[in-house]
């Protein structure tokens, strides 16, 4: 009970300090960069690379799938690879991760309160990517599966917010280059999950761990419910229903791991007194 | 229960850090941060570890904050084991280390502490009268709308230590709390933790440093550390008394640059500290009696050397440390 309540306690001060960090409203020509400009820079790069490459242009049906991953796919770097930066960051930077980890609060509660901070501000760099692509790109969203999208979004940021833990366990361990772990994780799920492109076009046992990878599935369900169908063949004999229900079964999974490895690597972590380790000062 | 009464105990303690291959120093992968330490602070004390750099202060402070595993042994703090059970362990501590520049740069004085209280799930408006009461008491009281990275070092050092007691935290860290500080704020921040110790009486502080001056003016008693063993524990004025019987003399002599070929060995030359001080060469000697100092003077004159200066002096920690370790305090570990 009482360690239920730590846990909620450390949820809400993990938000509250999230939401201060990540959306600095006193700078706002840099939360304006960081939240609007750089994602919609980073699908106007796609549009462009699309018109050189594909053909048919924006016309393509394949265009509005791929503009769809790409915005859902700033959910997975800012979430599930944003916790886990969160460590490095808090470590390193802000010298401040012991006096978080030593306080009597949840520290893990307080890792998914800032994985909801980072949620929400993704949320707001998704919403204006989608109205642009909306208004510019002529997109056309259908909501044809609004039930599909309300459980599905929020189950797969779940997920994405429990494997993030788990990342940050494992960033816990790499002391000076923790960050590393985010990033080469976030490029690994770009490539192998469909994001960009079918997962057709990936040499054989790639695809294969695509298949086996949450964030496929996903995103596959929310191009379903936002664009009326999906964008691989290899998925299409599952219903809307399967599609979640292996959400679900990747949610719970992850909440397992992520508990256990986190707690593993607090262990080897207080073993090897890597907690307030600072290398860059 | 008897251990209720600690509220810091260690049996054995030991810290072992190993060291990858490139890191070895001098041909060691092991270093022996803590060896076997056996401490007990009651309830209400304000105990100090005093000791050279490297002696193995913070790795002691850091296990029983339950942030590092010992190697081997045990350590309690308010009763309960840190490796069994920190996450109870964490509901009576806090800890403040000097000399470190941690805090959320974008977020004020005033939001760093609020946010900390809430760490400990103190609620908002009794964290906010704290806050306001605890920075006038250091005298930040006008900073706390100034963001953080605008803070000189030492103030951001007030702020770290409002935020060790913000908490009310029934057993307190205190690693260095003053390092590398003006002399000014230095006592401002002693003065501060002896008041709050005197208006808590039933509050436990457990501080390090290697500013003697600190551990004597401050602590009601210290434990006296070297190369992570516990050399002597006792209070401030027992420490000194050892001494008692001993002489000790401070001399300035001229002519020479090393006398300790002249005096190491010598029959009654208990510990020998020198260093070349304006030209002249000081020397602080412990003797066995004050008789000794006629031979040490004849053999210096033997040497070389002329006495320029000689006082007694009355024994101080410092004095102390090197009757024990045969090096001054600020010598460092070798
Ligand atoms: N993470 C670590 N890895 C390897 N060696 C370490 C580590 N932390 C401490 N040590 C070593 O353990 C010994 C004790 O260090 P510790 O920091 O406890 O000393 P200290 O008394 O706090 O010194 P100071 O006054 O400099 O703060 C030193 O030799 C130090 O180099
Ligand atoms: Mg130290």
């Amino acid at each position: 009970m009482r360690r239920l309540r730590e846990a909620w306690q450390g949820f809400k001060v993990g938000t509250w300090l999230g939401w201060q960090i990540e959306s600095n409203w006193t700078e706002p020509f840099l939360f304006a960069i960081y939240s609007v400009i750089k994602p919609v820079a980073g699908v106007l790069i796609l549009v462009f690379m699309y018109l050189v490459v594909a053909q048919g242009g924006l016309q393509n049906p394949l265009f509005p799938q791929v503009f769809l991953g790409t915005t859902f796919y700033l959910y997975v770097v800012n979430v599930l690879s944003g916790i886990s930066w969160t460590v490095t960051d808090d470590r390193e930077h802000y010298g401040m991760l012991k006096y978080a980890y030593m306080a009597p609060m949840h520290f893990y509660g307080y890792l998914l309160g800032r994985g909801m901070a980072k949620t929400l501000v993704a949320t707001i760099s998704v919403l204006i990517t989608l109205a642009f692509g909306i208004v510019f790109l002529r997109v056309q969203l259908s909501f044809r599966n609004p039930g599909l999208l309300l459980v599905g979004l929020p189950l797969g940021l779940a997920a994405l917010a429990f494997y993030g833990i788990l990342l940050a366990g494992v960033s816990l361990l790499i002391a000076r280059h923790g960050w590393m772990v985010g990033d080469v994780v976030a490029g690994g799920l770009y490539l192998l999950c469909g994001t960009a492109f079918p997962l057709s076009l990936l040499p054989s046992p790639f695809r294969a761990l695509g298949l086996g990878l949450p964030p496929t599935y996903w995103l596959e369900a929310l191009r379903r419910a936002l664009l009326g169908q999906g964008l691989h063949p290899e998925l299409s004999a599952l219903s809307d229903a399967q599609l979640l229900l292996i959400l679900t079964g990747a949610t719970v999974l992850g909440i397992a791991l992520s508990v256990g490895i986190f707690r593993a690597a607090e262990r080897v972590a207080a073993r090897r007194g890597l907690l307030d380790m600072q290398t860059m000062y | 229960m008897a251990q209720e009464a600690l509220a810091v105990k260690t049996e054995e303690l030991t810290r072992v850090f190993r060291l990858r291959k490139r890191e070895a120093r001098e041909g060691r992968r092991e270093i022996l941060a803590l060896d076997r330490v056996n401490l007990e602070v009651p309830r209400g004390e304000l105990f100090g570890l005093l000791g050279p750099n490297g002696a193995g202060k913070t790795t002691l402070i850091k296990i029983l904050a339950t942030l590092l595993a010992p190697t081997s042994g045990r350590a309690f703090v308010a009763g309960v084991d840190v490796v069994a059970n920190p996450a109870e362990v964490r509901r009576h501590i806090n800890m403040v280390c000097g000399g470190e520049t941690s805090g959320y740069g974008l977020l004020t004085v005033e939001e760093n502490l609020w946010m900390f209280a809430q760490f400990y799930g103190i609620p908002s408006r009794e964290a906010r009268r704290r806050i306001r009461e605890l920075l006038s008491l250091v005298g930040l009281a006008d900073r706390a709308k100034t963001k953080v990275y605008h803070l000189s070092s030492g103030m951001r050092q007030k702020m770290n230590i409002v935020r060790g007691f913000l908490t009310d935290p029934e057993i307190l860290f205190l690693d260095e709390p003053t390092l590398g500080l003006d002399v000014q704020t230095a006592r401002t921040i002693r003065e501060f933790v002896r008041n709050w110790l005197r208006e808590h009486p039933d509050r436990t502080i457990l501080l390090t440093t290697h500013y003697m001056h600190e551990a004597d003016e401050l602590c009601d008693r210290v434990a006296i550390i070297d190369r992570g063993r516990i050399l002597a524990c006792a209070a401030p004025s027992e420490l000194k008394h050892m001494l008692q019987r001993e002489a000790v003399f401070r001399l300035y002599v001229e002519g020479v640059a090393d006398a300790r070929a002249a005096l190491d060995g010598m029959p009654g030359v208990r510990a020998l500290a020198q260093e070349a001080e304006d030209g002249r060469l000081r020397l602080d000697l412990i003797l066995a009696e004050e008789g000794v100092l006629v031979s040490v003077l004849s053999r210096l004159q033997e040497a070389g050397a002329k006495l320029a200066e000689l006082r007694k002096e009355e024994p101080t920690l410092e004095d102390v440390f090197l009757a024990l370790v045969g090096r001054r305090l600020t010598e460092g570990t070798p």
